[in-house]
């Protein structure tokens, strides 16, 4: 039951976030609805995959653990590293963005 | 082009590169009971030493772990064609294997088999072959 509960929320997150990264207007935008929604969406789905086969099997999977770890460790690094380097190489920011004082210090 | 300031990516490569050597281990022994095996083992350190290679610079890489790939896919190779020969050995066809349970120091009853040190030959090979492609690609400027 709590299984189910969160792997539908996990799937729900994903879904929010599939929407967002195609409404939002810019590059800057659709990072932040990837990267943020889809790794809680993820979370939640391999908590939910990880309590089922607790309670159902009594089989504590030691390697959902460590894919919830490095899932929360590396996504928001990729999404830094392609915001970084959209940043640098010059894509535009949606229109009505106000004049951002970062671009003095480049990156 | 000026260089740019990674202390991020850096400092993240630093712990994930030991979750993803930990995994790569984990996987080679597995490979016996579950799934995993030499050949994604191998893949799985390679993808580590990638991850090196991409975050600090290949030189600096290279001077830490000074390894040739090239002999390590031969030993790999070698190791696996051993392990056949061991077979015939006792007069068994080529490439038969054994296993024999064993009283480890600090595994207890242990399930020892050739086919693992076959294992061990196949996932050299590919670590040795994987990175000899990377750095050989990665080697002209």
């Amino acid at each position: 039951m709590i299984a189910a509960f969160l792997i539908l929320t996990g799937a729900l997150f994903s879904f929010l976030s599939s929407i967002g990264l195609l409404r939002l207007p810019d590059v800057y935008t659709r990072i932040h609805a990837a990267s943020k929604s889809s790794t809680l969406g993820v979370l939640f789905t391999l908590v939910g995959t990880f309590v089922f086969f607790l309670f159902s099997e009594g089989y504590f999977s030691i390697r959902l653990i460590l894919g919830i770890f490095f899932v929360f460790l590396t996504a928001p690094v990729s999404a830094h590293m392609i915001a970084r380097a959209s940043y640098s190489t010059n894509v535009k920011m949606f229109e009505s963005t106000a004049d951002n004082k970062s671009k003095a210090v480049d990156g | 082009m000026k260089k740019q300031n990674d202390v991020i990516l850096r400092s993240v490569t630093r712990i994930a590169v030991i979750i993803i050597l930990t995994f790569a281990i984990n996987l080679f022994f597995s490979g016996h009971h579950a799934p995993g095996g030499g050949f994604v083992g191998g893949l799985a350190l390679a993808c580590a030493i990638t991850l090196l290679f991409l975050t600090f610079d290949i030189e600096s890489v290279r001077e830490n772990m000074p390894v040739d790939f090239k002999a390590m896919a031969a030993t790999g190779v070698l190791i696996a064609i051993l392990t056949g020969v061991g077979g015939m050995i006792y007069d068994d066809a080529f490439l038969t294997q054994a296993f024999n349970y064993y009283n480890l120091p600090l595994f207890g009853k242990t399930e020892l088999a050739t086919a693992m040190a076959f294992d061990l030959g196949v996932a050299l090979a590919v670590i040795g072959t994987a990175m000899t492609i990377i750095i050989t690609i990665s080697e002209d400027r």
